[in-house]
């Protein structure tokens, strides 16, 4: 099987960050195709995501898998004898770690876009309810170096890449990751130490910077 | 070993419904017990701290939240059980499986409830909308006979639950679902056919009495 692999991204885009570093941890070559999604987006971007529109999209073969998550679980059961196994072997332990991974789907960049884009009793309301998603994090971690235990998992590609965006609710929410969970912090320099994640992740310093460009597309500055 | 599994639910529960027809399914036997969500036991919340939401999976002591996930873990757990899997064997329409019923989570149980708690033009907004999202899903069908395919399968679970709430979103929006998405409901009797279904399904006019008493109580009349 040829295995053709292509990957409809955008650099700042958290959620193609997480393919990037699942395929970087499987050792899987891909053709990246960067989408301009403030100025138009490509043919093949809507007619392979026509519900959604959004990036990423794993095109495989030309079949495409849409939706960071189910992307990255596609990608394990695909390319299952290749690099780490993500997931946990165990059931339990597989249905624990999709329940966190769903959990910081529902919370953490909606609650992050309400800090960047809040202002006034708003943004200290998203800031409190932030605070608290990195307190429940902070817990699920516990004492181990990464999410998926000794080894870098399934959560830990789906977090790093979120935590991306950490700089600029800091920057815009007036605290410190460092100072709120301080465990969190060293899970993040931890991980951010690894090749996939070094490859995968945009720099924090430009997200920051875009996300001053969209705060002035909606008039927030 | 004898698995000790308990189910925490609400009989209106689409959510509920879900797992119980996967249980079924595989036919395991369970304890069901009701909870009163104006009265949480301090066992689901034990069970159940994040979101202190039914339905929780207990199997051995060990909780799983989550309906979609709930249906994984039984798939994974119990499939050596008389049943075919529910989820199908390959990557690829596992993604796609997952992707819809993500889809109906995303869309149908919002759109439904703000047909069911809203007036005037919210609602008939909202009415529009559902049927477009259930027209997509009609798509998805396509000439199949399930959205399994040949068999009853993950999405097919994810989905029936729904139909029993089909009459209260149909009185409440004065319309009838079936005018506007034959196919569908002709995919949800043909469901309902299987004993799993039918008896894990609520009846609908108790799903309607249910609607009735939750307008009642937050003064939606």
């Amino acid at each position: 099987m040829s295995d053709e692999v292509k990957l409809l991204d955008f650099w700042g885009s958290p959620f193609a960050a997480r393919v990037r570093i699942a395929l970087a941890e499987k050792g899987v070559s891909y053709e990246l195709q960067a989408e301009d999604i403030f100025g138009g987006k490509s043919d093949l971007l809507l007619t392979s995501n026509p519900i959604y529109e959004k990036v990423p999209v794993l095109l495989h073969d030309g079949k495409p898998v849409v939706e960071s998550t189910n992307i990255v679980y596609y990608i394990d059961e695909t390319w299952s004898t290749q690099g780490p196994q993500l997931l946990p072997a165990c059931s339990y332990g597989r249905a624990r770690a999709r329940f966190w991974a769903d959990f910081i789907d529902k919370k953490v960049f909606d609650t992050g876009c309400n800090i960047w884009k809040g202002q006034g009793e708003e943004l200290e309301l998203a800031k409190k309810e932030f605070i608290d998603i990195l307190k429940k994090l902070d817990g699920a971690l516990g004492d181990k170096d990464y999410y998926g235990g000794d080894k870098f998992g399934f959560l830990d590609v789906l977090l790093i890449a979120l935590s991306s965006w950490f700089l600029a609710y800091e920057k815009y929410g007036g605290f410190t990751i460092e100072e709120e969970s301080p465990k969190i912090a060293a899970w993040m320099k931890r991980c951010s130490e690894r090749a996939s994640v070094v490859k995968g992740l945009p720099d924090s310093q430009q997200v920051c910077e875009l996300v001053g460009t969209i705060r002035k597309m909606h008039g927030l500055e | 070993m004898s698995d000790e599994v308990i189910l925490l639910d609400v009989y209106a529960s689409m959510f509920g419904m879900r797992v119980r027809i996967a249980l079924a399914e595989k036919g395991v036997e369970y304890e069901y017990r009701e909870e009163d969500l104006g009265n949480k036991s301090p066992f689901l919340l034990q069970m159940n701290p994040v979101y202190k939401k039914i339905p929780v999976l207990i199997h051995n002591g060990n909780p799983i939240c989550e309906s979609l996930l709930i249906l994984e873990y039984i798939d994974e757990v119990w499939k050596d059980n008389k049943s075919p899997p529910l989820l199908p064997s390959d990557a690829y329409h596992r993604a796609t499986a997952r992707f819809w019923a993500d889809f109906v989570d995303k869309k149908v149980f919002d759109l439904g409830r703000r047909l069911w708690t809203r007036k005037g033009e919210e609602q008939e907004a909202a009415k529009k909308e559902f049927i477009d999202a259930l027209k997509l899903l009609e798509g998805e069908l396509g000439n199949k006979p399930y959205l399994g395919g040949d068999k009853f399968g993950y999405l097919d679970v994810a989905l029936v639950a729904y139909y029993s709430w089909f009459y209260a979103y149909e009185k409440c929006g004065n319309f009838s679902i079936e005018e506007h998405c034959p196919k569908l409901v002709a995919w949800a009797k043909r469901c309902m056919k299987k004993e799993s279904v039918a008896k894990s399904l609520a009846d609908p006019i108790k799903v309607y009495e249910f609607t009735l008493m939750l307008k009642k109580k937050y003064g939606l009349e």
